[in-house]
């Protein structure tokens, strides 16, 4: 993002969190998702469900999902420079999972997370969980929890920094990101 | 083309992994992190990641292995890679055609890499330099000369165990004349920074070279592997040696094999390597072997993390210059 402005400050993101919590534990309850595991996506999502996680004093250690690998981009930009091992310490199968993410656009980074997920194991449900949602989706993916709609204008972008605190910044696209397909949108970043 | 570095596309991407010398310190870290990433697939229900589906790796094998084909030949499964393994001996070449008949052929096949083993030195340069140009090359092995994955995966070896490299003292033991992987760890170590360096051998088996590759030179195992961190033995590769650089095996174990007992000057926490095949009562002890310094398993199991990195990185730069068309 060429310019930024603070969009959502920490402490409105500590609200936004604590009532995402909320209503995912509602979530859970009336499902009947019992002794969920929480897998965050690098790297934002990972900041947002360690919150989310504490919040909600899960059992299971936080799982950690890299989607280098799964990314459908490959074939054009190559492998993501920064690529961090996935760390899921509780086997999936037949689990309820909780996958969370920070912003969610095209839903192509859930996409591949689902794939990575289902090299690990088979899970009983899963469940998806954004901090913030866009317009924007280019594959069929809905969350069931989301923090906050976000309505931007055209060449907006909201995007998560932290880990501490959590920050969520807007910036305008770089004007040749605009003209042509964005390359790199899988990341939904 | 980058006619400086035949190993980068023209934005200093890897496209051909042919020898560790002239990468530098930045991309030899960039191979290391990104094996830390693929380490984790092994830990996966599906050991697969699609990364390289649809694309073509043909193992071509000039000269024998086990250990090196198979985990390349894993690595390409691993990233959902088609894999040719060409028997070459009793191939086409045994028949007469020539090298370059042979890469033609399989280029005609749309094979998107070569993973090359050669007993001349250079060969895999060779190949890169006349392949097509959407063709990414992987040595893994020529003569002499370099074989940079296994360089590779045993600086990962050292770094998962040992941390930064900076502080590190590296005891390279054996046949380093007739050792490729001993030159390919030498220019790694160099090029990551490793504090010291030496290598330790009978006169014979030393080259001349050897200092100006950074390494301080020990003819006494006892003396060289003193308060070292990480101790790398070498198979003597009797195969290449020519004439009589060695009395015998049994007298080579005398004075250069690896025991508990000459293991004990080098620093109580340090870790014992080599890149196999071992040759046990020749270069080490079988109780050095399977003891609790050893790793040499676990360099194993690594290399087929770093070949998977290695391959995606050269086949995500081809995936870049398809797009450009600027390396032609």
């Amino acid at each position: 993002m060429s310019s930024t402005e603070v969009w959502k400050t920490p402490a409105e993101l500590e609200l936004i969190i604590q009532r995402t919590a909320a209503e995912l534990s509602y979530l859970l309850e009336t499902r009947a998702s019992n002794a969920p595991i929480m897998i965050g996506i690098h790297t934002g999502g990972v900041w947002v469900a360690e919150r989310l996680h504490r919040n909600l004093g899960l059992d299971d250690p936080l799982g950690r999902l890299d989607i280098s690998f799964y990314r459908d981009d490959f074939t054009r930009i190559g492998l993501h420079p920064q690529v961090r091992p996935s760390d899921l310490p509780v086997p999936l199968d037949d689990r309820h999972v909780i996958l969370v993410d920070d912003v969610l656009q095209t839903g192509r980074t859930i996409r591949a997370a689902l794939n990575v997920l289902f090299d690990y194991g088979r899970p009983a449900s899963v469940i998806l969980v954004t901090l913030a949602e866009r317009d924007g989706r280019e594959l069929p993916i809905e969350p069931n929890v989301v923090g906050l709609h976000a309505r931007l204008q055209p060449g907006q972008q909201i995007k998560l920094t932290g880990p501490a605190p959590l920050e969520l910044v807007l910036g305008q696209c770089p004007r040749e990101r605009l003209r042509k397909p964005l390359p790199s949108s899988p990341t939904d970043e | 083309m980058n006619r400086t570095n035949i190993q980068l596309d023209g934005q200093g991407n890897l496209k051909h992994f042919l020898t560790v010398e002239g990468l530098g310190r930045d991309l030899l870290t960039q191979i290391l992190d990104k094996a830390e990433g693929f380490l984790g697939v092994a830990q996966q229900a599906v050991k697969k990641v699609p990364l390289c589906r649809g694309k073509v790796v043909a193992n071509l094998f000039f000269e024998t292995s086990t250990r090196t084909r198979t985990t390349f030949e894993l690595a390409a499964k691993r990233l959902s890679a088609d894999v040719l393994n060409l028997n070459i001996s009793t191939s086409a070449t045994a028949k007469g055609e020539t090298l370059l008949d042979t890469l033609r052929n399989l280029e005609a096949m749309h094979v998107d890499m070569f993973v090359v083993r050669h007993a001349e030195s250079g060969a895999a340069h060779f190949i890169a330099a006349h392949a097509e140009p959407h063709v990414s090359v992987i040595n893994a092995g020529d003569g002499r000369h370099s074989h940079p994955t296994q360089g590779m995966l045993d600086m990962f070896t050292i770094r998962r165990h040992k941390g930064d490299f900076a502080n590190l003292c590296v005891a390279v033991v054996g046949d380093i004349l007739h050792s490729r992987v001993a030159r390919s760890q030498l220019a790694a170590l160099r090029a990551l920074g490793a504090g010291e360096v030496r290598v330790i051998a009978p006169r014979t088996l030393i080259p001349a070279e050897a200092e100006t590759l950074g390494a301080r030179v020990f003819y006494d195992l006892r003396e060289g592997v003193r308060e070292a961190d990480v101790v790398i033995m070498l198979r003597l590769q009797r195969e290449r040696m020519r004439g009589a650089l060695l009395p015998s095996e049994h007298e080579y174990f005398q004075l250069f094999g690896l025991t508990e007992e000459r293991l004990s000057t080098a620093k109580r926490d340090a870790i014992v390597m080599h890149p196999g095949p071992i040759n046990r009562g020749v270069e080490m002890d079988s109780q050095v072997a399977d003891g609790p310094r050893s790793v040499i398993l676990e360099q194993v199991s690594n290399g087929i993390a770093v070949r998977m990195a290695v391959m995606s990185m050269c086949i995500g730069t081809q995936n870049l210059q398809g797009q450009r068309h600027t390396d032609a």
